[in-house]
């Protein structure tokens, strides 16, 4: 057996290299599926360095080599924005990354991030066939090949777009439903503008998943990538303050899309939440990833390195922040989870990463109270541990507390991430936008269309904390609601002149 | 990018920036405030707006060069540029007619002040200004708060300039005359507000402050500029900054404050190494 090196020149020696296994491909013997070469445990808790190195070519074509082309696809129904996933991995096979890669950005505007983030096992990868009898194909270790593999060839092109329809389109929010509203649109011929709140395109993808999972170059040239395509980005815009919906609906824009998200992190309303140590992970994850509080004082923003930090929750978020905080330095990185493993409702490779990194587990532990020292920092967390009792309405075990069962960790940070509330910016200044008790903009599902006229909305504002695909699948459906009503709807056929759309205008 | 129109430095180590800001100097009202990020590396600094003048499309904030950020804010010179401005940010402060407002402003606090009772002014209030500082040469916009007030009072803590001792010790004579006051804003250091609203508390007077905790954001994404509010957690940025001074958790906000202490040294550290 030949043992090929992924022809990665920043691949250290030490690496961790899978062999491509080079049996030829036959009914009878199917490769496994190949893993991701990535950075070894040790090294890579010392850096906010990306984990894994992504495929070989070598190992993109085996892996591709296992799927078995069906027919009818049940993978593309997994995949919230139907990417053809038998055939841009048909590509991949046949060496033909580049066609790859527009195949898959044609449904896709953000596919490195997709390739990243993606719950793809809960998705594309559950439905594969090849997942019934064993492992499904990685198709988003693929998706991530290719579209890395365009990105650093530099062969980026730019799809066709429709000639200029003299609409224009306002976007609210930068992230992943923003940013693929956007992309749709823009190829539809209409004049989009985004507006972001903080000083960097990319909404949750950039202030919230760490460098070391997404990095932020590779969110710069999906950003880019609509900039050329033609999207305008303000940057340091936070609509509902900087200027209202109706003002954007007054000063020109046809439609108006709000991608806003969840962006209120919610506390625990125990005492001793306000003990300095205490952050939200959306403060942590901020100050650590947007801010590069890492670098401090290179860069200007603090943040407390903890020796033995308590994260509270155990979604992504959660993974996410725990993993920081050791590479901020922590001894003890310590998730603490109401229920148990089962119900964690972060991803399995998330989990993963973090059980191999020596993140440690408590499970079955509720908080109750922080306690601070004399000078009001945090010195530690006493939890009480819980049972699991009958389902609730999630469809999970309802965890129970053990009576008497107080106990206390020691540590000096505790990350609070159990959720985030809708922002309330824009429901707050927007007259006629209907909002659920909660905050959510009420919308239809499958357009984004909600009560207020010529204003649409999806993503985490709409549903809720939910995943990075879930929004651009709401982005893209309202994109093409938002095409279909201002080409039925408005005065101004696509076909006018620009003095027409002045007049229109005004 | 906004542009640094005018700089002048009213007071030791007290720097006014003019800057170029046309869309949140047309929006802008009284109570609200802006970020600065200086450039890339730079930390967010949120700033209550002094002054604003929508024709000349200009915003003017007014900051002590405290810690690394704003020194280096401060020393950006005219014609210079800020990367990023954002805003403006905050509710703005209730602006109505309430009859007598008393407006108290302690050292820099005095700048976020200003605007407040320009406003209260203009709405027809009658308006008692109530100046202090440490010192003579740290008080500030003494003409400003002059043009806006019926009566202004000013103190300094060691008697350097005009009466010497506290805002409280002034407000308290006030009270005492027997006029009716509906209203007190105070501004200033956690300290000074917290005295304020401990005798307006006694006087049964309602009182207003404005919060400066820690924030990144300003939009209500961090969290980090959580304070306590009649036992509520609140955030200053999008519930504030001001609030009913008589339910402010003071130690809350006082201990927040001092969160990053330590970094500060280091970071102000570097800053001189860099600078000089």
């Amino acid at each position: 057996m030949t043992l090929v090196m992924p022809p990665h020149s920043l691949l250290p020696a030490a690496t961790v290299c899978p062999t491509p296994t080079s049996t030829p491909v036959s009914k009878a013997a199917r490769p496994p599926r190949q893993k991701m070469p990535e950075q070894p445990v040790a090294e890579r808790i010392l850096n906010f360095d990306e984990v894994p190195y992504g495929y070989s070519p070598e190992l993109a074509e085996l892996e591709a080599s296992r799927c078995l082309q069906c027919k009818k696809p049940a993978c593309v129904d997994g995949c919230p924005v139907s990417v053809d996933i038998p055939g841009f991995i048909k590509n991949v096979a046949a060496r033909d990354y580049l066609s790859a890669a527009r195949l898959v950005k044609s449904t896709n505007s953000l596919p490195a991030v997709c390739g990243r983030v993606c719950p793809q096992e809960e998705q594309c990868e559950s439905l594969c066939v090849l997942a019934k009898k064993g492992e499904s194909v990685a198709i988003g270790r693929l998706e991530r090949f290719v579209s890395d593999y365009e990105r650093e060839h530099g062969l980026g092109e730019l799809p066709p777009t429709a000639p200029p329809s003299g609409f224009k389109v306002a976007v609210v929010g930068s992230g992943p439903a923003g940013l693929t509203c956007a992309g749709e649109l823009v190829k539809l011929g209409h004049e989009v503008t985004v507006y972001e709140a903080l000083h960097k395109a990319g909404g949750v993808l950039v202030y919230g998943i760490p460098e070391f999972r997404l990095p932020k170059s590779i969110v710069g040239t999906e950003v880019d990538y609509l900039e050329r395509l033609g999207v305008r980005i303000q940057l340091n815009s936070p609509i509902g303050k900087s200027e209202t919906v109706d003002e954007l609906l007054e000063s020109g824009f046809d439609a108006v899309f709000i991608g806003t998200g969840a962006g209120l992190p919610y506390f625990m309303g125990v005492p001793g939440e306000n003990f300095i140590g205490v952050y939200s992970a959306n403060e942590y994850l901020t100050r650590a990833n947007l801010m590069k509080a890492y670098l401090f004082p290179e860069y200007g923003t603090p943040i407390i390195r903890g020796q033995n930090v308590a994260i509270i929750g155990g979604g992504n978020v959660a993974m996410d922040a725990a993993r920081t905080a050791l590479r901020l330095g922590a001894k003890h990185s310590i998730i603490v989870y109401r229920r148990s493993r089962e119900e964690m409702p972060a991803r399995t490779e998330e989990i993963h990463h973090a059980e191999e990194e020596g993140i440690e587990f408590q499970l079955l532990s509720a908080p109750v109270r922080i306690l601070g020292d004399k000078s009001g920092r945090v010195k530690g967390l006493e939890c009480l541990r819980m049972e699991l009792g009958e389902p609730d309405a999630s469809g999970r075990r309802r965890p129970v507390p053990v009576i008497g069962s107080e106990y206390v960790i020691d540590v000096d940070t505790v990350v609070v991430s159990v959720g985030n509330g809708p922002n309330p910016l824009i429901p707050q200044t927007t007259p006629g936008l209907i909002t659920s008790k909660h905050g959510n903009i009420t919308a239809n599902e499958d357009t984004g269309s909600t009560s207020k006229p010529d204003v649409f909305a999806g993503g985490d504002i709409v549903t809720g904390a939910a995943t990075v695909i879930l929004a651009m699948g709401a982005g893209r459906r309202a994109a093409a609601a938002i095409d279909n009503h201002l080409k039925v709807n408005k005065q101004c056929a696509p076909s006018c002149s620009v003095a027409e759309i002045d007049q229109v205008v005004e | 990018m906004a542009k640094v129109i005018s700089r002048r430095e009213i007071a030791p180590q007290t720097v006014l920036l003019e800057l170029e800001a046309p869309r949140i100097a047309f929006k802008r009202r009284p109570g609200q405030f802006v970020i600065l990020k200086q450039d890339e590396r730079g930390e967010r600094i949120p700033l209550t707006i002094a002054k604003s003048d929508a024709t000349k499309g200009t915003i003017t904030v007014i900051f002590q060069m405290v810690g690394a950020g704003t020194r280096g804010l401060g020393t950006v010179p005219v014609g210079g540029e800020i990367l990023d401005t954002v805003g403006p940010l905050g509710r703005p402060t209730d602006i109505q007619h309430v009859g007598t407002v008393v407006s108290v402003g302690g050292g820099i606090g005095t700048a976020v002040a200003y605007p407040i009772a320009s406003a209260m002014k203009a709405a027809g209030n009658k308006v008692i200004g109530i100046v202090g500082a440490r010192t003579r040469e740290l008080v500030i916009l003494e003409e400003e708060m002059r043009s806006v007030s019926d009566e202004l009072l000013i103190t300094t803590d060691d008697g350097s300039y005009a009466r010497k001792g506290f805002v409280t010790d002034v407000l308290r004579e006030v009270i005492a005359r027997g006029e009716k006051i509906d209203e007190v804003l105070a501004i200033g250091p956690v300290p000074m507000m917290r005295a304020v609203c401990a005798v307006t508390r006694e006087a049964g007077i309602k009182t207003v402050v404005s919060l400066n905790p820690i924030m990144i954001d300003g939009t209500g994404m961090c969290g980090g500029c959580r304070v306590e509010i009649g036992g509520q957690t609140k955030f200053a940025c999008v519930d504030g900054p001001e609030f009913d001074g008589h339910q402010v958790n003071w130690d809350v906000l006082d201990l927040r404050l001092s969160a990053y202490k330590d970094h500060e040294h280091d970071a102000c550290r570097l800053y001189s190494t860099e600078n000089h």
